[in-house]
């Protein structure tokens, strides 16, 4: 702990950190690249779509002896001419699919089964699915969804700006269409229950996104009232120090998630519980990325076109290039401005943390040698 | 603090007060049947679907399947076009489908024609249809008693059915009644089939021909056919012209637009007929309304030939019963159905008919069947997938928190007695029942909880490695936390509610934890984390930053404790990021 702790201490400092912000082109471009190969592969590929959205029977028989293939030609007889997915599930028993088969058509072919096997109809579990009820439950998403965009959009413009609602909103589609390319590539089925993992993505991604916004607002309080730092670097700075949290933070929603996923996945075989849990999985991933190396990136970007960022960023420059011909650049000159900033209680917050972002990002500034 | 503790106490007290000390379980977790019914929208009827309409249908289902005897059930409305009809284990699910699904939607429509049940209308069919009789009971009053000397029961105005041994009952001079098919239970071909020429040329209409062509088409006598033309029928709209097989298959039909509703029935019994063999039979009995509408229909139909006299008895698009009327009007208001009923489904009819047509009709949209076997399997599964979350997280917090992970610990007990209690006590009291998705819910709660910690917990290691003492740090750590804490939680409590009141099924029971879960870790991060860390601030373990309390200002590489080093260093002196 104590390397990290003093890790988290240096970056909180300023004296690591990795520049988020001046990067932000590689990153937008490995983001999109992302997104292009899962918009392809959602366009090629397409989704694997459950039985809950084509409509069909799903069989769940408890442990027996009887081999799938038997099964499978059972309930190939009975449902005739229906397709037959049988999987065999870690604990024994056997799940039998049949696609596009009728709420009404599934009752002999349930009874069949049962002979087969040799058990009684109650044991097995029967999902019948009507071919309009997956559609219901996307549709009914995908209008929870735009709802839920609309409503976090005006709250986060509210509580914080319109720049970092845009930048959230992109980040949360960068999130979901990285989630749903995912299982376009690799093929994952999808069920109501990835439906209901990529809808908790909603509010994760944007916890973490909020938690640095948060740190970034506060940084950026009375950014207009000095000359040392541009936003960018304010922002780059504040990122950096949010760091160790953002990492914390998504560790230990993954734990769980990943402890769902195991369970679900390694002792049920399949199921709610793997499929929420292996969309969270993904998503929660995608939202840690997006919120760091994303969503800031993105706000700099915006800000940096407001007129009075500019004029800052315009000062700043000045006021470096006149820094670096005094030569001599003893403290004083730089520390001159800030007092009265520091008086305005939470004003410089990034501001004097920013110590080596101007070396790290400009190559020029002001040397750093005396800070420590 | 106080706070929390007292509330711990009345819902843990009032958990045990209310004698349920488990939460309910959901069908998929303790087994059981689980439907959910969409309404459809019926031609003719665009805005049928509202509050009023489906609330009449649950009522309705939930008095059906409780007809069935079924304890515990549970019918509600689910967004605005879906039913779910939770039924426990240990119920017979086909019985219960076919009570919830049938929508009981009754028509009694006069017949254009009416062949076998064939493609070719040669064939007569072998099988006796099911027929149905019935009687002017109010005007007939008189005749009704005068039949009874006669020997004939009080349905001494019905018609017999065919499957009926008993001598006919057509020429009873008292009873302006209908007669039903009044063949005798061998005759192998019932009356309907010898008609087969009105089928070809159907009573003037362009329409209609269209409507002759498919009849033509139309094949009874396969399930798959007959549920088609069902399905087809019952769509339908009332006053318009529809096809129909009948509910064996034997016999089809063109029927005019409906008369009478079923819902101008006013109540139904299942009667057991012993005096003319009719066996189990379903009397009907109408309100005023419907008296005059069956008068009317029945006064028309009488005078004209056969088949035409006849009028269908359709359930659900599918012909039960075809009587004949021979004698003029019925104006009674009383009408039964025979043929071929058990005991069983003469019940389950009556039951339907008096329990109401449905306003609205249904199609199951998905119905799951979950072994009690299965639903204890999925429990533990999702009890074990907690538990080893939980582990990881108390071991990666304390790694990396050391003793403050003992706060988070203690937080996140109390966030999961508090869970459980309330999910305790809202099953009885809202009727909320967990179910897979959740426990999934709760799961991944954890995650949101041990969040809100770690947020403060590092706003008050931001402000020791600025140099201040641990009691300082944590109260001034706490405003600024908290609005990280509270505008993240509400986006979290955001998204959730949008899914609780937009969506259905599964994904509202997941959001409803979640949004829960979110609402009670403001609850512990604000009246229970905080004071916990002021009360612990105090202690020397904590107060002087034991190298196990996690909050060693060396190890956090704090700078030295100047407060004020504006011109020595340019320390972070107020340093506030959130």
């Amino acid at each position: 702990m104590s390397r990290l702790g003093t890790l988290g201490a240096r970056l909180y400092r300023g004296e690591v950190g990795y520049d988020f912000v001046g990067k932000r082109k590689i990153w937008y471009g490995i983001s999109i690249l992302i997104t292009i190969t899962a918009i392809v592969g959602l366009a090629v590929r397409g989704l694997n779509m459950g039985i809950e959205f084509s409509g069909g029977a799903v069989f769940t028989t408890p442990n027996t002896k009887v081999s799938s293939a038997d099964v499978r030609q059972t309930a190939e007889e009975a449902a005739d001419g229906h397709t037959v997915v049988v999987q065999e599930l870690g604990r024994g028993g056997m799940r039998i699919q049949i696609s596009e088969l009728g709420t009404k058509e599934a009752l002999p072919v349930q009874e069949e089964l049962a002979k087969e096997l040799g058990v009684e109809t109650s044991k097995i579990d029967t999902q019948l699915v009507g071919p309009s009820w997956g559609e219901q439950i996307a549709s009914k998403a995908w209008q929870g969804l735009a709802i839920f965009m609309v409503l976090v959009v005006i709250y986060l413009a509210i509580a914080f700006e319109w720049r970092m609602a845009l930048a959230a909103l992109i980040a949360l589609i960068h999130d979901l269409t990285i989630t749903v390319g995912v299982y376009a590539l690799v093929g994952f089925e999808v069920t109501p229950g990835t439906v209901i993992g990529l809808l908790t993505i909603l509010g994760y991604s944007l916890y973490d996104t909020v938690v640095v916004f948060d740190g970034l607002k506060e940084a950026s309080k009375d950014i207009t009232k000095q000359t040392r730092f541009t936003y960018s670097e304010i922002a780059n700075r504040s990122l950096n120090s949010t760091l160790v949290r953002s990492i914390n933070t998504t560790v230990v929603a993954l734990l769980p998630v990943g402890a769902l996923l195991f369970i679900g996945g390694g002792l049920l075989g399949a199921g709610m519980l793997n499929d929420i849990s292996l969309a969270l999985f993904v998503g929660l991933a995608a939202g840690a990325y997006s919120s760091i190396f994303i969503a800031t990136p993105l706000v700099a970007d915006l800000k940096e076109r407001d007129p009075r960022m500019k004029s800052l960023a315009k000062r700043v420059k000045a006021k470096r290039a006149a820094a670096a011909k005094a030569e001599a650049a003893d403290s004083a000159s730089e520390e001159d401005d800030t007092p009265a900033l520091e008086d305005a209680a939470a004003a410089p917050a990034g501001v004097v943390g920013q110590r080596r972002q101007p070396s790290r990002n400009r190559g020029r500034g002001r040397p750093s040698g005396k800070r420590r | 603090m106080a706070v929390i503790l007292i509330a711990i106490a009345a819902l843990t007290g009032g958990m045990f007060i209310s004698g349920h000390t488990t939460p309910r379980l959901g069908i998929d977790l303790a087994g059981g049947t689980s439907f959910t019914l969409e309404a459809k929208n019926q031609p003719g009827k665009p805005n049928a679907i509202n509050t009023d309409n489906m609330n009449t249908a649950v009522g309705i289902i939930e008095r059906r399947v409780n007809g069935l005897g079924v304890t515990e059930s549970e019918v509600q409305t689910q967004g605005d076009k879906h039913i779910i009809v939770n039924i426990p284990k240990g119920t017979n699910a086909k019985q219960a489908r076919q009570q919830v699904g049938t929508t009981a939607q009754l028509y009694f429509r006069p017949v254009t024609t009416t062949t076998s049940g064939q493609k070719t209308p040669d064939q007569p069919s072998s099988t006796p249809s099911p027929s149905a009789s019935a009687s002017g009971k109010g005007q007939d009053k008189g005749d009704d008693k005068g039949g009874k000397p006669s020997g004939t029961p009080s349905a001494s105005s019905s018609a017999s059915s065919s499957s009926s041994a008993s001598p006919s009952t057509q020429g009873r001079a008292l009873s302006k009644g209908l007669r039903a098919d009044e063949k005798p239970s061998g005759s192998p071909s019932p009356s309907k089939t010898p008609k087969p020429d009105p089928s070809k040329s159907p009573s003037g209409s362009s329409g209609q021909e269209e409507l002759a062509k498919q009849f033509a088409k139309l094949d009874c006598t396969t399930k798959s056919g007959r549920a088609a033309a069902a399905e087809k029928a019952a769509n339908a709209k009332p006053t318009d012209p529809v096809l129909a097989c009948s509910e064996k298959g034997d016999s089809k039909f063109v029927l005019g637009p409906s008369e009478v509703e079923g819902t101008d029935v006013d109540d139904a019994s299942a009667v057991f007929e012993s005096q003319n063999g009719a066996g189990w039979i379903v009397q009907l009995d109408f309100n005023g309304k419907g008296s005059k509408k069956f008068a009317k229909t029945t006064g028309e139909l009488t005078t004209k030939q056969s088949p035409q006299n006849r009028f269908a008895i359709v359930l659900d698009g599918e012909v039960v019963s075809d009587p004949e009327v021979t004698q003029g009007a019925i104006t009674g208001g009383r009408a039964t159905i025979s043929g071929g009923f058990t005991q069983q489904s003469s019940e389950d009819l009556a039951n339907v008919l008096s329990y109401g047509a449905l306003p609205l009709s249904f199609d199951i949209a998905d119905e799951t069947t979950v072994s009690a076997a299965l639903g204890g399997e999925q429990l533990d599964a999702g009890m074990i997938a907690g538990a080893i979350g939980l582990a990881l997280v108390v071991i990666y917090l304390v790694v990396y928190y050391r003793g403050l992970a003992l706060v988070a610990m203690a937080s996140l007990g109390v966030s999961a007695v508090l869970t459980y209690t309330i999910m305790v006590l809202l099953g009885p009291g809202i009727g909320f029942a967990l179910n897979l998705p959740a426990v999934c819910g709760a799961i991944v709660a954890i995650g949101i909880t041990a969040d809100s910690f770690i947020v403060y917990f590092e706003r008050i290691r931001d402000e020791i490695r600025e140099g201040r003492s641990l009691r300082p740090a944590v109260e001034r750590g706490w405003p600024r936390a908290r609005r990280t804490i509270l505008v993240s939680d509400f986006v979290s409590f955001l998204a959730a509610a949008v899914l609780y009141i937009v969506t259905v099924g599964k994904v509202q029971g997941f959001a409803f934890t979640l949004g829960l879960t979110t609402l009670l870790d403001v609850a512990v991060v604000f009246l229970f984390t905080k004071p916990l860390m002021t009360i612990l601030a105090r202690r020397p373990f904590f107060g002087n930053g034991h190298s196990w309390s996690g909050l060693d200002p060396k190890r956090l590489g704090a700078t030295p404790p100047l407060r004020r080093r504006r011109s020595a260093a340019p320390g972070p002196a107020d340093t506030k990021e959130a």
